[in-house]
C-alpha cells in the first residue's frame, strides 16, 4: 500500500484502542444484522412508506423515543466506562485522552441526544392529542426536525470511529477547543452536529408553540389547557429565545477553527470568555427546556393516579411562566469564578435563588394533589414519587451553589457533578420515564409490565443515591471533575468505589426498562378501552393506539380535565358519545414525503465535509439542500382528504360506531 | 370541522408580491448603506457603531412589518405578547453581556 494512502487511512479511522476495535466490530455486526432482518422479512418498503417518509406526529414521536433510548444506552455505556476507571486509585482501564473523549461525548449525548429527543418524543405523542388537533401546525417541518436530529446524532457518534471524537468537554470552551490545542476533526464534529440538531430543535420549538396557540379544539381556552401542554409552551418559548445564542457561539467557534479567525482567541483581540457567556445564555435555559416538560408529566400523572384534579392549577401555570422568564436571567451562575465582579455575581446569585420559589410552589402543589387522594402506585406514579425527594435535595444543593462566594469552593468539583446529575436525572429522566410508562398504552396499545417496572425503578432509584450521594462528599473533599485518575492516600477511594457500584445498579435498572419494553410487546396487558388509567385529559378519549387522523370528530371542550368531565356526564346520562352527535366529514391530512429524510442526509454530508474541511462535499450538500427547498416550494399537492367511508370503517373496527 | 389548512388560511389575508419586494429592496438599501459607511471610514468608531446598530434596528422593524405581517391578525394578537417577551430577552442578552464583559470595571 502506498505510504500516503496508508497515512490517510490511519488518520481517517481511529486506531490503537482495543475498545475502538470493539466498537468497529459491533457497528459492523449491528448494521449487517439490521440489513439482514429488513431484507429477510421483506420490510424495506414498509420501513420507507410507514416510517422514513411519515409526517404523522405519533410515529415521529415513537422514532424520537427509540432514538432517545438508544442514545441513553450509548451515553450510559460512557458513564459506566468512566465510573469503572475511577473505581480505584491509579486505574489503567482508560488512558487520559480516551477518558477526555468519553466524558465529552457522555455530556453532549445525554443533554442534546437523550434529553432533547425524549422531551420531543412526548411533545409529539401527547400535545396534538391533548389539545384535540389532527396533527401539529407544520407536519412536514416536524419530519425535517426529526431527521436533522437523527443525522446529527449519527454524525456525532461516527466521530468515535472515524476521525476521532471531540475531547474538550461537553461545553467545549476555547481556547482548549480552538484550533491550536485541539487539532483534528473531533471538535468540528461536535460543532457541526450540535448546529444541525439545533436547527431541528428550533423548528420543533416554533412548531409546537404555533400548534398550541392556533390549533386547540373549540372551547379549549388557555386556562383549560392540560398542564403538560402548558409546560410545552414554556419549553418552546425557551427553545426559541435561547437556541440562537448557541447557534452564534458554535458558528463563531467553527469559523475560528476552520477559517483561522480569532473571535475566541486572545490573539488579535479575541475574547474566550465571550464564548462562555454565549454558551450559557443557551445552556441555562436549556436545563429548563428539558425539565419543564418533566414537571408537566408529573402534573398529569399525579392528578390521574390520585383521582383528583391538580391542586392550584392557576399557580401551576403561573409558576411555569415565571420559571420560563427567570430561567433566562441566571446564566452567569455557571461561571461565577470568571470574575465578572461583585455586582454581576450578586445579581445572578439572587436571580438563581429566586427560581427556587416557583419550583417550590410546584412541589407543594403535587404534594397537596396527593393529599387525601385515592393514590394508585403504578409505574408512572412510582417515578413521580421517586422524583420528589430527589428534586428537593438537588434543588437545595442548587441553592447552595447559587451563593456566589461559596461557589468558589464548589466550582468544578464533584459537588457540582452530584448536583446537576441529581436534577437532570432525578428531574428530567425520571419525568421522561414516568411519561413513557404513562403514555405507552396510547402509543402501542398495551401497557408495560408493572412487576418489571417496579424492579427497574428500585434498581435505578437506589443506584442513583448510592452513585451520587458519595459524590457530594468527594466534592467537598476536593475531587474536581474531568480528572481521569487520582492517587492513593486522599481518602477518595472508598467513596469512588461506592459510587461506581451505584452506577452499575443504575445500569441494571436501565436493562430492566429495556427488557420490559421487549417483554410487554408480547405479554403486556392490551388496552382495549383507550383509557387504561381512568385518566382526565383528551388523549384518553381516543382508542389506543390513536387512528392516524386522531379525532374522527373534534371534541368541544367547556371545562378543565375535559375527558374526566365528559365521563362524569356520561355516567349521569347527560350526554352520549360524540360520534353520534355530529356527522363525520372528510378529514384533511398532510401527505407523506421522503424529502425530510433526504434533507437529513444532505445536512449530514455538509457536516461530514466541514469536519474534515472537504469543501467540495460541503458545497455539494448545500446545493442539494437548496434544490430540495426549491422543489418543496413548487409542490402544490401536499395534502389529501380521508373519505368518510374510510373513517367509518376505522372507527367501527375500534368499536366506536 | 375545518381542516388545519383552511384554519390557517382564514387568518391570513392574501396580498401580492408588492409588499415583500418593497421590504426586500429596503433591506438591501440599508445593508449597502451600512457597508458603505464602514468602507468609507469617515465616521469616528463610536459613531460608526451607533449608526450601524441603528440601521440594524430599522432592519428588524422591516422584517416584522413587511415579511411577518405583525399588524395583520384577525384573531387575538398572541404574537404581540410573544414579541414583547422576545424584545425583553434580547435586550437582556445584549445589556447583561456588556455588563458581564466589563469584568468588574464599574465603580463600587
Amino acid at each position: 500500500m502506498p505510504v500516503d494512502i496508508k497515512n490517510f487511512l490511519t488518520h481517517f479511522f481511529v486506531t490503537g484502542y482495543p475498545l475502538i476495535y470493539g466498537a468497529d466490530a459491533s457497528i459492523i455486526l449491528a448494521t449487517v444484522a439490521i440489513l439482514f432482518v429488513l431484507t429477510y422479512f421483506k420490510k424495506w418498503k414498509w420501513l420507507w412508506t410507514e416510517w422514513l417518509t411519515t409526517v404523522d406526529h405519533k410515529k415521529i414521536g415513537i422514532m424520537y423515543l427509540i432514538a432517545a433510548l438508544l442514545m441513553m444506552f450509548r451515553g450510559g455505556v460512557d458513564a459506566i466506562l468512566m465510573r469503572t476507571q475511577l473505581m480505584l486509585p491509579n486505574m489503567h482501564f482508560l488512558g487520559p485522552q480516551h477518558y477526555n473523549e468519553i466524558f465529552t461525548t457522555h455530556g453532549t449525548l445525554m443533554i442534546l441526544f437523550v434529553a432533547m429527543p425524549f422531551i420531543f418524543a412526548l411533545f409529539n405523542i401527547v400535545v396534538p392529542l391533548q389539545i384535540g388537533a389532527r396533527d401539529v401546525a407544520f407536519p412536514y417541518l416536524n419530519a425535517i426536525s426529526f431527521w436533522l436530529f437523527f443525522f446529527a446524532a449519527l454524525l456525532l457518534n461516527l466521530s468515535f470511529v472515524i476521525g476521532g471524537s471531540p475531547d474538550a468537554g461537553w461545553s467545549s470552551y476555547p481556547p482548549l477547543a480552538g484550533a491550536e490545542f485541539d487539532k483534528g476533526p473531533g471538535e468540528n464534529y461536535y460543532l457541526l452536529s450540535l448546529q444541525i440538531t439545533g436547527i431541528g430543535s428550533m423548528a420543533t420549538g416554533i412548531n409546537f408553540l404555533v400548534t398550541i396557540l392556533k390549533m386547540r379544539a373549540p372551547g379549549l381556552t388557555l386556562m383549560r389547557l392540560p398542564l403538560f401542554t402548558w409546560s410545552v409552551v414554556g419549553a418552546c418559548i425557551l427553545i426559541i429565545v435561547s437556541f440562537p445564542a448557541l447557534t452564534a457561539a458554535l458558528a463563531l467557534l467553527l469559523i475560528d477553527r476552520v477559517a483561522g479567525a480569532h473571535f475566541f482567541t486572545m490573539l488579535a483581540g479575541g475574547m474566550p470568555m465571550m464564548y462562555v457567556n454565549l454558551f450559557w445564555i443557551w445552556g441555562h435555559p436549556e436545563v429548563y427546556i428539558v425539565v419543564l416538560p418533566a414537571f408537566g408529566v408529573f402534573s398529569e400523572v399525579v392528578a390521574t393516579f390520585s383521582k383528583k384534579r391538580i391542586f392550584g392549577y392557576t399557580s401551576m401555570v403561573a409558576s411555569i411562566m415565571v420559571i420560563t422568564v427567570i430561567s433566562y436571567f441566571v446564566w452567569v451562575h455557571h461561571f461565577f469564578t470568571m470574575g465578572a465582579g461583585p455586582g454581576v455575581n450578586s445579581f445572578f446569585a439572587l436571580a438563581t435563588m429566586a427560581i427556587a420559589i416557583p419550583t417550590g410552589v410546584k412541589v407543594f402543589n403535587w404534594l397537596f394533589t396527593m393529599y387525601r387522594g385515592r393514590i394508585r402506585i403504578t409505574a408512572p406514579m412510582l417515578w413521580t414519587l421517586g422524583f420528589i425527594p430527589n428534586f428537593a435535595i438537588g434543588g437545595a444543593t442548587g441553592v447552595l451553589l447559587a451563593v456566589a462566594p461559596a461557589d468558589y469552593q464548589y466550582h468544578n468539583s464533584y459537588f457540582l457533578i452530584a448536583h446537576f446529575h441529581q436534577v437532570l436525572i432525578g428531574g428530567t429522566i425520571y419525568g421522561m420515564l414516568a411519561g413513557m410508562y404513562y403514555w405507552w398504552p396510547k402509543m402501542f396499545g398495551h401497557r408495560l409490565s408493572e412487576g418489571l417496572a417496579k424492579h427497574a425503578f428500585w434498581w435505578f432509584n437506589l443506584g442513583f443515591y448510592i452513585c451520587f450521594m458519595p459524590q457530594y462528599a468527594l466534592g467537598l473533599m476536593g475531587m474536581t471533575r474531568r480528572i481521569y485518575t487520582y492517587p492513593k492516600g486522599l481518602g477518595w477511594g472508598p467513596y469512588n468505589f461506592i459510587a461506581t457500584v451505584g452506577a452499575y445498579m443504575m445500569a441494571i435498572g436501565f436493562v430492566l426498562i429495556v427488557a420490559n419494553v421487549v417483554y410487554s410487546a408480547f405479554y403486556g396487558e392490551r388496552d382495549t378501552t383507550g383509557d387504561i388509567w381512568d385518566a382526565r385529559t383528551l388523549e384518553w378519549s381516543l382508542p389506543s393506539p390513536a387512528p392516524h387522523y386522531n379525532f374522527a370528530v373534534i371534541p368541544h371542550v367547556d371545562r378543565r380535565d375535559a375527558w374526566w368531565v365528559m365521563k362524569q356526564e356520561r355516567k349521569e346520562g347527560k350526554t352520549t358519545l360524540d360520534l353520534q352527535q355530529e356527522p363525520i366529514r372528510p378529514i384533511h391530512m398532510p401527505n407523506n414525503s421522503g424529502r425530510p429524510f433526504i434533507l437529513g442526509v444532505c445536512f449530514f454530508t455538509v457536516g461530514f465535509g466541514f469536519a474534515f474541511s472537504w469543501y467540495a462535499l460541503v458545497v455539494l450538500g448545500f446545493l442539494a439542500v437548496a434544490v430540495l427547498l426549491l422543489v418543496r416550494s413548487f409542490e402544490y399537492e401536499d395534502s389529501h382528504y380521508i373519505p368518510v367511508e374510510e373513517i367509518k370503517e376505522t372507527e367501527a373496527a375500534y368499536g366506536r360506531l | 370541522m375545518s381542516s388545519p389548512d383552511e384554519h390557517m388560511r382564514s387568518t391570513h389575508r392574501e396580498h401580492g408580491l408588492g409588499v415583500p419586494i418593497a421590504g426586500f429592496i429596503l433591506s438591501i438599501v440599508l445593508t449597502i448603506i451600512a457597508l458603505w459607511l464602514d468602507q468609507q471610514g469617515a465616521l469616528p468608531r463610536d459613531w460608526l457603531i451607533t449608526v450601524v446598530l441603528g440601521l440594524a434596528v430599522i432592519q428588524i422593524a422591516i422584517q416584522l412589518f413587511f415579511f411577518m405581517h405583525v399588524t395583520e391578525s384577525d384573531e387575538r394578537a398572541w404574537h404581540i405578547w410573544l414579541l414583547a417577551l422576545g424584545f425583553l430577552l434580547v435586550i437582556t442578552i445584549v445589556a447583561y453581556s456588556m455588563w458581564i464583559m466589563t469584568f468588574g470595571a464599574e465603580a463600587y
